[in-house]
């Protein structure tokens, strides 16, 4: 039997243009710049100057506090500058600047494509392996990965949730990894499970991709701890509340982690990179990034450095569409809208999605018909429409008390609204506002 | 290049919209709409014409002229109203009234709340109630099926004597309370099979249950509403009703009956599913459906009027708000089973 989570969830058309497509090695572009906030917390403090010569691998900024990151180089070259550069986000944020030489890979990383199973590490040595290697989850949030391996005290871990259900539409990235990187990916997770010292973990693939549930599922016959769950497609299945309820059917309560009901999640890709820092000593430098989008020539799965500007990724799938409207980083569902081709691939850059004109633009907002199907698509069991009643009366207490901060930003009530109301707009504005006065209560 | 567009996720839509909704429920009352022409003829023509347009163009007039705002006719939701307001009328009214009607629904129910969206009762309800209350001898008198279908213009005391018939619920209502045997007032009623088929007196639209089942299938099957509000409406009834004749098989007439005559279909399927008067979360739907069907069958079996739908619609809009403020929908996280260690 397929499973899914218990409330709500939609299903967009799925246009997996780049399904099956190998992941091809995406040349090194002569100019990289590699943000210093990539990930969730603190940015990380640069640790190299103009004019320091660098190679592949190399720590160039160290994690700033507990939650933070390192970051390494991605390619080898000089140290241009370190500057402003805008970002996904919209805004200026600072970023080194290398111009590449050559592509010199420091001498600690093993580059032999040799498989190496078995696991010498520790659970310490490990979480302290992927702080090192600056390890965030992949998925999309770009959560540095220590700190969730890093149980707080007097909770326990039962079980590990890998999430390779890829919800977005569009995105195909996690898919092609499990297809082309099983076997690493299985190494990835035992690692995992070795540090959080659990005995079963669970792997989420929606029903979609049936080659990877087949593949993961024959190479997982010699490791009965873990197991395959193909799911039911269903967005927003990728949540972390909803790929746990669908595996393992426990759900989180409002306001509280994974962990509180026994599970930390990881992402596929994550897990492929945890292998690679672990087993090979490299750090994260490059990451796979789908180039997709109804006018374009090549929809692709890329492998690329971190640092590279969008536009050569999108050069590499057959250039800009003379009918491009919007570009997005991420999927359509979740995914931000950018300012220019020239944003840095990141770590959390999962794909790049290139939008015509007919598909850009919302529809004129009308009147609320009160369909109550904003309601019946909430994967929290919220009613969109009354939080954005109470957001634009600013009524907070209100808000408050029907869970705004409940929501997960998924976007099922707008993606659905017949009247194409911008629910989700005002409930961002809300949930800032509410999580204002709630912080200021606590102080 | 053109400039990028920015805006904040998601970047995609289901591309469903209010008209789309509308016009699938338009399209789910045609077979009905069939029916009616077919048993009616040219009166239902006549009903369905007038109510439909004059909705409309009250629609346009008071939206441009009175609120000043871009007129919304394009949404369907004011032929809808037409649509469904002449369905409960019956098809020997004079075209003055139904217009009277239009307005009622149209600019007191609908416009003057603010238009779609914030109209607290059905809109096509409250000008059939008004009619109903200013007109009643004209708002009762049913043409009976078949035999009515060429009279409309020019009737004379003699066609409309020919011509009309108590309502089956009105038999029923007559019979019980001058006590007759039920034996023998079964006896007058159509019959079942008859009464599915729609041969029987009543307004133009609840006449054929088969087509309105037909209709509620593809509201169904499209996903314009759910089964929540009919199920209850229509399981209430039963029970209510089932209870009733058990208890005394002689003064009550039993599930069926009750099913398939009156605007219990229509209402239950097409009137009480409203979008804008009826509740948000599924266990508001049901309480609200258990309502409407309960204060039917009180109004029919113990009230003085013998069809009781379209009030108990209107009562249970009233109760919306208050059921929407109580009865939220089931939160995610809220039942929680314990881990095993
Ligand atoms: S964006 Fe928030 S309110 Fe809207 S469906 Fe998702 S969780 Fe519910
Ligand atoms: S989906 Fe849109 S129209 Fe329907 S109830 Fe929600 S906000 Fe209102």
């Amino acid at each position: 039997m397929l499973k899914t989570f218990s409330l709500g969830g939609i299903h967009p058309a799925e246009n997996k243009l780049s399904a099956g497509k190998k992941i091809v090695i995406l040349p090194i572009p002569e100019q990289v710049s590699v943000p210093l906030a990539q990930h969730i917390g603190a940015p990380a403090e640069a640790l190299v100057n103009k004019g320091d010569v660098v190679k592949v691998g190399q720590l160039i900024a160290a994690s700033a506090g507990f939650v933070s990151s390192n970051i390494h180089s991605p390619v080898s070259g000089k140290v241009l500058k370190i500057d402003d550069v805008v970002d996904a986000s919209g805004y200026k944020h600072r970023a080194i600047i290398i111009k590449t030489e050559g592509d010199e890979w420091d001498e600690s990383i093993d580059r032999s494509p040799e498989l190496i199973q078995h696991i010498n590490t520790v659970p310490h040595q490990i979480v302290e392996k992927l702080k090192e290697a600056g390890i965030v989850g992949l998925g999309g949030a770009a959560f540095p990965s220590h700190v969730k391996l890093s149980l707080p005290p007097g909770k326990i871990c039962d079980i590990l949730v890998i999430n390779g259900v890829e919800c977005e539409p569009y995105l195909t990235s996690d898919h092609q990894l499990m297809m082309e990187k099983s076997e690493e990916i299985v190494v990835g997770i035992r690692i995992l499970m070795k540090a959080l010292k659990v005995e079963k973990a669970v792997i989420g693939i929606e029903n979609n991709k049936l080659d990877a549930i087949e593949k993961m599922t024959a190479l997982l016959a010699e490791h009965p701890e873990i197991r395959v769950q193909a799911l039911k497609v269903q967005y927003p299945q990728g949540g972390e509340k909803q790929l746990i309820d669908a595996c393992i059917g426990r759900q989180i309560p409002s306001g509280k982690l994974p962990i509180e009901v026994g599970a930390v999640v990881q992402n596929v890709g994550t897990a492929f990179a945890v292998y690679e820092a672990v087993q090979k000593n490299k750090p994260l430098f490059e990451r796979v990034v789908t180039v997709t989008g109804k006018s374009v020539k090549n929809p692709s799965n890329f492998l690329a450095r971190i640092g590279t500007p969008m536009s050569f990724l999108i050069d590499a799938a057959g250039g800009l569409p003379t009918d491009t409207s919007k570009i997005i980083g991420g999927g359509p569902m979740m995914g931000k809208a950018l300012q220019s081709a020239e944003v840095p691939i990141t770590k959390g850059s999962s794909g790049i999605l290139i939008m015509p004109e007919e598909l850009a633009n919302r529809k004129p907002m009308q009147n609320c018909i009160r369909c109550a199907k904003c309601v019946s698509v909430c994967p929290m069991g919220l009613s969109p429409y009354l939080l954005m009643l109470a957001t634009s009366k600013t009524i907070w207490d209100r808000a408050e008390e029907e869970k705004i901060m409940d929501c997960i930003e998924c976007g099922s009530c707008n993606f659905t609204c017949p009247s194409s109301r911008p629910l989700l707009d005002y409930i961002r504005l809300g949930k800032g506002k509410v999580g204002q006065i709630m912080r200021s209560r606590t102080k | 290049m053109n400039t990028l567009t920015i805006s904040p996720s998601p970047h995609v839509h289901s591309g469903d919209s209010v008209k789309k909704n509308m016009y699938w429920v338009i399209i789910a009352l045609l077979p009905a709409l069939a029916a009616s022409f077919f048993y009616f003829g040219i009166g239902a023509i006549i009903v369905t014409l007038t109510a439909v347009l004059s909705c409309v163009i009250f629609e346009f007039l008071i939206s441009k002229y009175i609120l000043k705002t871009e007129p919304t006719i394009g949404d369907g939701s004011a032929a809808l109203t037409g649509l469904l307001l002449a369905f409960n009328l019956p098809t020997y009214l004079p075209i003055w009234i139904i217009i009277i009607g239009s307005l009622v629904a149209i600019g007191i129910a609908k416009m003057s709340f603010g238009g779609l969206g914030n109209n607290p009762f059905n809109p096509a309800l409250v000008g059939r109630v008004f009619l109903l209350i200013s007109f009643p001898v004209q708002m009762t008198m049913w043409p009976t099926p078949i035999l009515s279908r060429f009279h409309y213009f020019g009737l004379t005391p003699e066609i409309i004597d020919a011509t009309t018939g108590a309502t089956p619920l009105a038999i029923m209502k007559e019979g019980v309370s001058s006590g007759i045997a039920h034996a023998e007032l079964m006896h007058r009623l159509p019959s079942l099979t008859e009464l599915f088929m729609g041969i029987k007196g009543g307004s133009a639209g609840e006449s054929a249950a088969a087509a309105l089942l037909l209709g509620v299938a593809i509201l169904l099957y499209k996903r314009v509403i759910t089964w929540h509000i009919p199920v209850s409406v229509v399981g209430s009834i039963i029970v209510f009703t089932g209870l009733l004749h058990l208890y005394d098989v002689e003064s009550y007439a039993g599930p069926a009956f009750h099913l398939l005559t009156g605007g219990v279909m229509l209402g239950a399927f097409f009137m009480a599913t409203d979008y804008v008067t009826s509740p948000m979360a599924p266990k508001g739907m049901i309480i609200f459906g258990v309502g409407v069907g309960v204060i039917t069958i009180l109004i029919r079996v113990f009230g003085s009027f013998p069809e009781g739908i379209s009030f108990a619609i209107l009562i249970m809009n009233g109760f919306t708000p208050l059921i929407d403020k109580y009865i939220r929908p089931k939160r995610f996280g809220e039942v929680n089973k314990p881990i095993k260690a």
